[in-house]
């Protein structure tokens, strides 16, 4: 009787000091940067002994959960607007920065073969430019004997983050997308089919002949997709890889937007390439579970600090220096527990 | 002590049960199936209620043009369920169109044409067809149909079509991508058929072998058993199995999400891309906020409804059948 007792208080106590030193955070939201945050989670748990429990169900519903309260931290790959983060009294901060190609398959052309501008895709993807033979491709590819086959261009039919930054770049450089589409998670398509996650997208564009899709550059090269050329702000075809994507985060002002919601598509300098975006994490400013906040936010220091190699391995982009320390310094002013006591 | 415990129970309720009277436990039972019953409803409506609680919002906004409107444009909060409705019955109906005459015609060789060594076999790969996850239909469709039916179907039948009036509009597909309507609806054929396929096999296989001997026996060819004995006598039974069919492809997701293209346009051509009820929603419901949310849990809604009225034409049909 005694021993069973001591038995019991023993296990109870392993149980609480368990319970006592690692705190398994949990998030949840874009798919994105998904594969980029259990690298960093197995890396952290091995460092620290924290786990990192995190749901890959979308931007939308990284919003929904992190406003419920659910998660410690929600990832959204759309920015909040300013007045969108107030109301829920959230705080915003880049996690990594990531980018996307437009794949093409069209026969006898390599990756990086053909160069396309933002309008023009803007009007394959309107439907006005409808030939790969088109003058307009013809003009700026030359030398590639081009077919006279019908453009099938294809986008993400589920709601994603993916498809905010393709709209808005096309937003950013044509007015007739603009007005007529705009930029969102999911918009009205006035033409094209629609394939499921990036998989349904790059399935899509390698099984049928003569297609056009967007999906992100990791996805593209682990995938060994071909994929075009875009023309950028400064009227250069950069080669999509983790310097032009850095070019494009490293003349942005991020501190123009709250909680660092800027957009880097056609960002300026001479190798930026111009489908550019960062990912976001969110989380609440006045935490009511102190010390799963100050977990989170040690993970996020911890990743900033150690996780550049990790990122680079997989295609993501780690964030420019100076951009951390400025996350850094809001996690010390705006990141509090409800007392008003800062957290990090 | 807990193990003895237990023993007395066990002989307590021994003791007991020969006490409660026959009618008693009749009462029981009764009541437990009622309950199982009454279970079932209370799902269903609790279903239908939270469904309509969602997408009130949507109804209230947009009225019947919800039911009508075409529109589907998150930028300006704009919803109507017609293309994906449209999209729904289409696809079942071409379903139903290739599905059932061929599952009949399987149903028909295992039980009257085949060989005894060769109908265990071939009715065991029927099954097992239903038992192939709907994701798997989708990627076969994808990755092995899709470009087949682009190169062997969508482009020669569009470039025949192309400018004729009406076949021009249903069978003319300007970018053969091989993703569309009728892709799914083909698709869906092929998912429906074990279900229709089994079922009319055992109603076949049910009719007394009396009937089916005394029709040869006045020199009927066994097109004319099969036509005028055999399939008026299970016929109520097979649009039974074909209403269950239909129920299926009413619903189906994933398969169809992988398709039929994914485009929330009404088209006048089954070889263009369009939509489903339930492949919009799988499609958009994780990233959905506020009006787009409760759309598309209306459009469920409506599914819920469509089916319902199927199902009640289905009850119908079959209740004339057995009057006549």
């Amino acid at each position: 009787m005694k021993f069973r007792e001591l038995a019991a208080v023993a296990g109870m106590t392993i149980v609480m000091m368990g319970s006592a030193s690692a705190i398994d955070i949990t998030g949840a939201g874009a798919t994105f940067p998904f594969p980029l945050y259990s690298k960093w989670a197995e890396a952290y748990k091995a460092a620290s002994g924290n786990g990192l429990n995190y749901q890959s169900i979308g931007s939308g519903g990284g919003i929904r959960q992190i406003k419920a309260n659910t998660v410690d931290f929600g990832a959204s790959d759309m920015p909040l607007k300013g007045d969108d983060l107030d109301k829920d009294g959230l705080a915003q901060f880049p996690s990594a920065i990531g980018a996307e190609v437009p794949a093409i398959s069209v026969p006898g052309i390599e990756a990086r073969q053909m160069k396309l501008t933002g309008p023009i895709l803007a009007d394959i993807y309107l439907g006005k430019i409808s030939k790969w033979d088109d003058p307009k491709i013809k003009a700026l590819n030359p030398d590639l004997k081009l077919p006279s086959a019908g453009i099938n261009v294809v986008y993400r039919s589920d709601g994603s983050g993916t498809t905010f930054v393709w709209t808005d770049y096309l937003s950013r450089v044509s007015d007739e997308w603009k007005s007529k589409v705009g930029a969102n998670t999911s918009v009205s398509w006035p033409i094209g089919v629609g394939g499921k996650g990036n998989e349904g997208v790059s399935a899509t564009v390698k099984q049928i002949p003569n297609s056009i899709g967007y999906v992100e550059y990791a996805y593209a090269k682990q995938n060994k997709l071909s994929y075009a050329l875009i023309q950028n702000k400064d009227g250069k075809f950069p080669v999509p890889e983790i310097e032009s994507f850095q070019a494009a985060a490293a003349n942005a002002d991020w501190k123009s937007a709250p909680g660092f919601g800027i957009i880097l598509n056609n960002q300026p300098g001479e190798k930026a390439w111009p489908v550019t975006s960062a990912t976001f994490i969110l989380m609440h400013k006045k935490s009511d579970k102190p010390d799963r906040a100050t977990a989170a936010l040690k993970f996020f220091d911890w990743a900033y600090s150690n996780g550049d190699k990790l990122a680079s391995d997989l295609e993501y982009v780690p964030l420019p220096a100076n951009v951390k320390d400025q996350v850094r310094a809001v996690w010390k002013s705006d990141i509090k527990d409800t007392s008003g006591k800062p957290l990090f | 002590m807990a193990a003895g415990s237990e023993a007395l129970s066990y002989a307590d309720r021994k003791s007991g049960s020969q006490v409660i009277s026959l009618t008693g436990r009749n009462a029981i039972f009764r009541a437990l199936c009622l309950s199982s019953a009454i279970l079932v409803l209370a799902v269903l409506a609790g279903i239908l209620i939270a469904m309509f609680i969602g997408g009130w919002p949507a109804f209230r906004e947009f009225g019947l043009g919800f039911f009508t409107g075409s529109a589907w444009d998150t930028q300006n909060d704009q919803y109507g369920a017609w293309p994906a409705i449209a999209g729904t019955l289409s696809t079942a109906v071409i379903a139903l169109i290739i599905g059932v005459p061929l599952s009949l015609g399987i149903a028909v060789f295992l039980t009257q044409l085949a060989p005894g060594w060769v109908r265990t076999p071939v009715a065991t790969a029927v099954e097992l067809l239903a038992a192939v996850p709907s994701i798997i239909y989708g990627m076969w469709g994808l990755f092995v149909f899709v470009p087949l039916f682009a190169r062997f179907f969508q482009v020669p039948v569009s470039n025949l079509t192309e400018g004729l009036p009406i076949v021009g509009t249903i069978l003319y597909s300007r970018s053969p991508t091989g993703l569309g309507v009728a892709t799914a609806g083909i698709i869906l054929a092929f998912m429906i058929v074990p279900f229709i396929a089994s079922i009319a096999r055992d109603m076949l296989a049910q009719i007394p072998t009396v009937l089916r001997e005394s029709a040869y026996g006045i020199g009927c060819t066994t097109w004319e058993v099969v036509r005028y004995v055999l399939l008026p006598q299970a016929g109520v039974s097979i649009i039974g199995a074909i209403m269950l069919g239909l129920g299926r492809a009413l619903g189906e997701t994933m398969a169809v999400t992988f398709v039929i293209g994914n485009a929330n346009r009404l088209s006048s051509s089954i070889l263009d891309p369009g939509s489903t009820i339930a492949s919009r929603i799988a499609n958009e419901f994780n990233e959905a906020l506020g009006l787009q949310m409760s759309a598309l849990i209306a459009t469920g809604c409506i599914l819920f409804l469509v089916t319902f009225v199927v199902l009640v034409v289905a009850r119908l049909l079959v209740a004339r059948m057995k009057a006549l």
